[in-house]
């Protein structure tokens, strides 16, 4: 397959993507590729190699139906230029996953070092998962974890290792034909992370997994199921890039979280696709009794990304927030958002939202909060704050709220600005050039968001929104 | 040539009116040279021209720092130079604390006095200095954690300001009306540390509406700025009969011309 080299690539994408390097060599010499275009054939080989049950099989089968038979979604973004013939659905780039960095061939391995995911394993992780193309080439856990009882596989490996766990939840969060974008996933789904923290454990540090594109055209559908059982804790957080080509890749994944009572799951997404990347994903968690979700969702990559966590608060007193942040700039187009479900009395959440847009990209929040009847007590807190750098730029909010129960306490602010001028005077009287006075406004303005972060992914955060504004202005 | 030197310094809002109308002006180290004028002379005007406000226009004239021209210079290579406006209304910027700010353009400024490389101050060194300033200039230990000038006092915006003077730097400083809105006791802790500050390292231009704040630093040059124009020219001596008779002997035309 021919490989766009670095030099080539197309005018307008983020000239300071610093991710945008690819493997050529590698990507001539992978271990199994599926050809382009989608096919019941090209299901049923990605089933048979990985030797997968029948009832597998079949969901896959039945997942490509739907996916061929509903139509592209008219909303959100454009989504009617992404050429489904041309891309690859599956492609192993190893025979078997490494538990040891230094088994995995050299050019892979050297990928993982330029994105610095080993030495961040050494310093602050408890566990990490690293997905190149379609499988997980890397996979660690700490022993003292397994010893209780602590499940992080990929979820390949959960599939063959826990299969009665992962066909009592898989497809039932998110089912088959939930959406288009599901349903594809649903019918080509590999890798991606299986997670089990059993009754009371509490993980202190992070799980981490790394999702890397490295082919051009090339299609990554993880699934990702975690299960918090009751009074447990797990953060998890998964970052991403893929090289710079000219043709578009989409990364269309799944995620079913389940957060039995007084359990806690904290998902943190670092999005930083290259801007060929169409991300389309859907991810939706339940909650029980007492117990906590909380989505953080940061998109700073891609071409397009449609997503909006959802938490459905399906027992007493749970609590579910979504703080995201999304920023678009040049061709880029970040549709993100959250969704809150209150079903069951007194669950309360948070939803904020922070965009900005700038060089005419385009930032926006969708979002919905639903209070179903018999959520009695329920509170919800809505804020979506948009921040525009420059007059191409556009910021969109759309706000649903849906209420059928009368004793709630909800309320909702947004408020759109734009960076002032008597602001950045202000800060370049000070010696910050403008680029920098940019960045410090903008790094004020998700600021709460930031500081729920890990201090590493806050700095690391910070250093992406530094990047994106270089050379935005002046 | 002294540091700071104005040439007949003309300047115009975007829409042309003329603010400033023909400003000589010579500031050197270890020198206060107050501006006094009535509301809407100009003075604030002058100052945000100063600096580089890209909402004023300098038509004609010319401003020399070190023997550079300022005009050509952005607001950002005017601090890098040495030049420091304490602003009347400091902005708020959510999100970023005291201490993050101050480092940030601390180090933007060592980077530019590096010939444009990274050369950041060691944070034991930063920590030392700003809680030794924040101490003199009284700053209460909270504010370096809080986020700048956001929910501030009109006194804690103006310390703060002063705060950020003594951790900069400058070589010049120009303050524009920071005594207004100061209770007597934040009156005198401010100009005390302009006072203090004020050496053969660092001169001040001290723009004023009153002469309270000349009673704890004492100008070296006192220049009366009525309609865009310094009108009169002494020493300390004339603050005094400022205050004691008012602006009206200078102000043959109306005064309120233009805005302050």
């Amino acid at each position: 397959m021919a490989v766009t080299p670095e030099t080539e690539v197309v005018r307008g994408i983020r000239s300071d993507y610093k991710y945008g390097f690819s493997n050529p060599d590698e990507a001539e010499d992978y271990f199994f590729k599926s050809g382009r275009g989608l096919n019941h054939e090209i299901v049923e080989a990605i089933s048979a190699h990985k030797n997968e049950p029948d009832w597998m099989r079949k969901f896959r089968h039945k997942s490509l139906d739907y996916f061929l038979a509903r139509p592209l979604p008219t909303w959100g973004g454009n989504v009617s230029d992404i050429d489904f013939e041309s891309i690859f659905y599956y492609i192993s780039p190893t025979e078997k996953q490494a538990e040891k960095w230094e088994d995995l061939p050299a050019e892979i391995l050297d990928t993982w070092n330029k994105l610095g995911i080993p030495e961040a394993e050494k310093k602050y992780l408890a566990g990490v998962g690293a997905q190149y193309e379609s499988e997980v080439v890397y996979h660690k856990l700490q022993e003292e974890l397994t010893k209780q009882g602590v499940l992080f596989l990929d979820m390949d490996s959960g599939l063959r290792e826990h299969e009665e766990l992962v066909k009592q939840y898989f497809g039932t969060i998110i089912p088959q034909n939930d959406n288009k974008f599901a349903a594809l996933n649903s019918a080509v789904w590999s890798g991606g992370s299986f997670i089990y923290v059993p009754p009371g454990v509490s993980i202190e540090m992070p799980l981490q997994a790394y999702f890397r594109i490295n082919a051009e055209n090339m299609g990554q559908f993880e699934r990702t199921l975690i299960i918090v059982d009751e009074g447990a804790y797990v953060h998890y957080v998964e970052g991403c890039t893929a090289p710079v080509y000219s043709s578009d890749s989409l990364h269309s994944a799944v995620v079913e979280i389940i957060v039995k009572p007084r359990g806690r799951c904290r998902y943190t997404t670092i999005q930083n696709w290259s801007n060929n990347v169409y991300n389309l994903v859907t991810k939706r968690a339940v909650a029980y009794e007492d117990a906590t979700m909380e989505w953080v969702d940061g998109n700073l990559g891609s071409k397009l990304t449609m997503k909006y966590p959802a938490i459905w608060l399906l027992g007493e007193r749970a609590h579910g927030e979504v703080l995201s942040i999304a920023f678009a700039g040049e061709g880029q187009h970040q549709d993100a958002g959250g969704k809150v479900h209150h079903y069951a009395p007194r669950t309360t959440s948070v939803i904020s939202s922070k965009s900005i847009s700038k060089n005419g990209g385009r930032a926006g929040y969708r979002g919905l909060l639903e209070v179903a009847k018999g959520a009695d007590g329920a509170r919800s807190k809505v804020v979506c704050d948009a921040l525009i750098l420059d007059e191409e730029s556009r910021s969109d909010t759309y706000p649903y709220i849906r209420i059928d129960e009368s004793n709630v306490d909800v309320g909702h602010e947004a408020t759109v600005s734009k960076i002032g001028e008597e602001q950045l005077f202000y800060l370049m009287s000070r010696g910050l050039s403008e680029a920098e006075a940019s960045a410090m406004v903008v790094s004020g303005f998700v600021e709460p968001i930031t500081k729920e972060l890990p201090l590493e992914y806050a700095v690391e955060m910070n250093r992406l929104i530094q990047l994106q504004m270089e050379g935005s202005v002046g | 040539m002294a540091l700071l030197e104005l040439k007949n310094l003309h300047v115009a809002l975007e829409d042309g009116t003329e603010i400033v109308k023909g400003v000589d002006l010579a500031v050197d180290p270890n020198e206060v040279h107050a501006i006094m004028g009535p509301n809407g002379s100009g003075k604030s005007t002058l100052a945000y021209a100063l600096m580089g406000h890209p909402a004023y226009e300098i038509t004609e004239g010319e401003v020399l720092f070190d023997g550079r021209d300022l005009v050509a210079m952005g607001p950002d290579e005017r601090a890098q130079a040495g030049l420091f406006l304490a602003f009347q209304y400091p902005h708020a910027i959510p999100g970023v604390t005291v201490t993050s700010f101050l480092r940030s353009a601390i180090n933007a400024i060592r980077k530019a006095r590096n010939g444009g490389a990274d050369d950041p101050i060691p944070v034991p060194e930063f920590r030392k200095e700003l809680l030794g300033q924040m101490e003199r200039l009284k700053v209460s230990r909270d504010m370096a954690s809080r986020y700048l000038n956001e929910g501030f006092s009109g006194g804690e915006k103006k310390r703060v300001e002063i705060l950020q003077m003594a951790m900069l730097k400058p070589r010049i400083a120009v303050l524009d009306e920071t005594d207004s809105g100061l209770d007597i006791d934040a009156l005198q802790t401010v100009a005390r540390g302009v006072q203090e500050l004020v050496s053969p390292e660092m001169g001040a231009v001290v723009i004023t509406h009153y002469q309270r704040i000349l009673n704890y630093i004492e100008p070296d040059f006192v220049h009366v700025f009525v309609g865009g124009r310094i009108v009169e020219e002494g020493g300390p001596e004339l603050a005094h009969k400022l205050e004691a008779e008012g602006y009206e002997a200078f102000t043959p035309v109306a005064v309120g011309e233009g805005e302050s």
